[in-house]
């Protein structure tokens, strides 16, 4: 029962305590580049999960039955990077031929994840704690929940600010941004969880 | 030689990294909690982007043209696994503050986008100097980022208290909201420089606009989009898909290619890229 309280404290933190753009930034880019309309936040976020879930689970893999059994922990960052690019390349080749609805869905989000630092970030931050398998794969999958959660409401909040009138210097960019730093004072809150 | 200086004034004034083209812009607003850290970082960036400067440049012939990124993409990585390992042996405080943003450096724009644009198409040295410059740019830039949020937000500078004693201190500056918050009014000066600019009729392309573009920039530039050339039609969609494509984001994209265009006509991955479409 103390494997299931762990999961679970992982599964809180990965996903609130400690957001993976909110309080790490990682994963920025889509969080700022992909927020603008709602629908589209939530098919990033489904396009996120997915990949990060899947590339936690085989960079455990790789790093339980190769970088461990041989030695070669140091390789981690090069082995990491390649097997991500070509994980993600793999599974939106085999949602095209497989799956065509899922693609429909997902597809065009794949392509700007492949370097998504997050993706690489969840592997490496696995390997360092020296997470199992299992639980890096959670991991994995509550930080893409955290993602998917903070891109959700910034394009909710999004879609307001536009009907506003906000100073000329401020348009864009540096409006979302101040956006984003009051989200992430919102999110500190939730650090009295754990 | 000439050129190697005319590289560096390059990297550190007129296409800085940060403050004029805003690339890679996670590290930027991860690692800046005090000016040591963000020194920290900016020198050892500026090693592996002048490292895989060079060796790319050297390596240029060798490379073929289509599967040159994932061929970057080692090399790079290569850098950084060596960097870690030193900083681990001789520095290992330092190396608990920046943590995993260390091996993330392989992802940073910065780096791809220099290999990509100056040193696959330019010979050793300068693609060398381009580097340190572009590198020297960096630090520069998160060094007074993480000044002025140690300064807010801790009232010291590079550990030695400055403000007076009846400062009191901005917490919120050197935790993570006060870095979006700095890079909001960083991007904010920029857009005003860029309107009174174009105000005036003076050239303003070259000033980025924040991050989004940025990465937007980089998924075009090859991390994602040219990882592979199958990649190119269904991004050639997204891009009609995602919000705000528009003139800036051209103008973003085109000061890191302007450099090598000058010098060896176009770039063949366009080519092909247009081909598989």
């Amino acid at each position: 029962m103390d494997n299931v309280k762990d999961l679970l404290v992982i599964l809180i933190g990965s996903s609130l305590v400690s957001n993976v753009v909110l309080s790490q930034f990682l994963g920025l880019c889509p969080f700022l580049g992909v927020s603008r309309k709602v629908k589209t936040a939530a098919g990033m976020g489904g396009a996120v999960i997915f990949v990060i879930t899947l590339a936690s689970f085989v960079a455990g893999l790789i790093n339980q039955f190769v970088l461990i059994r041989f030695e070669v922990r140091y390789l981690d960052t090069i082995v990491f990077i390649l097997v991500i690019a070509a994980l993600v390349q793999f599974v939106e080749m085999f949602l095209r031929k497989v799956m065509p609805s899922l693609y429909e869905a997902l597809g065009v989000y794949l392509p700007l994840i492949t370097t998504n630092c997050a993706v690489l970030g969840v592997a490496i931050n696995n390997e360092q704690a020296e997470y199992g398998i299992l639980t890096g794969t959670v991991n994995g999958f509550a930080t893409a929940v955290g993602f998917t959660v903070s891109i959700v409401i910034l394009a909710g909040i999004r879609e307001k600010i536009e009907y506003n009138d906000v100073p000329k210097s401020f348009q864009g960019m540096p409006i979302v941004l101040l956006t984003a730093g009051l989200m992430a004072i919102a999110f500190v809150g939730f650090s009295g969880l754990l | 030689m000439n050129k190697a200086g005319e590289r560096l004034y390059n990297g550190l004034v007129k296409e800085n990294p940060t403050f004029v083209l805003m690339l890679g812009m996670c590290p930027t607003l991860a690692v800046t909690t005090s000016a040591m850290n963000g020194l920290g970082m900016g020198l050892t960036t500026m090693v592996v982007l002048a490292m895989s400067n060079l060796f790319i440049s050297l390596l240029r012939r060798v490379i073929p043209g289509r599967v040159r990124i994932p061929a970057f993409i080692v090399i790079i990585a290569s850098f950084v696994t060596v960097v870690q390992l030193l900083l681990e042996a001789y520095l290992p405080a330092l190396n608990k503050s920046l943590g995993v943003y260390i091996p993330l450096i392989v992802v940073n724009c910065i780096i791809l986008g220099r290999a990509e644009s100056y040193a696959y198409s330019n010979p050793p040295v300068p693609s060398l100097f381009d580097g340190i410059g572009m590198g020297l740019g960096f630090s520069f830039a998160l060094t007074c980022i993480g000044a002025l949020r140690e300064l807010l937000g801790a009232g010291k500078l590079f550990g030695a208290a400055l403000m007076p004693e009846g400062f009191e201190p901005i917490r919120i500056f050197s935790q993570a909201p006060g870095a979006f918050f700095v890079l909001a009014m960083l991007v904010a000066v920029q857009n005003c420089m860029k309107n009174r600019r174009k105000k005036e009729g003076k050239p303003y392309e070259k000033i980025g606009s924040g991050c989004s573009e940025d990465c937007m920039n980089c998924s075009d530039k090859g991390c994602s989009k040219r990882f592979y050339d199958t990649g190119a039609a269904s991004a050639e969609e997204t891009k009609a898909d995602l919000p705000k494509a528009g003139p800036s984001k051209v103008n973003t994209v085109n000061p890191n290619t302007a450099k090598a265009q000058s010098d060896s006509a176009e770039f063949e991955f366009i080519d092909l890229d247009k081909g598989e479409n």
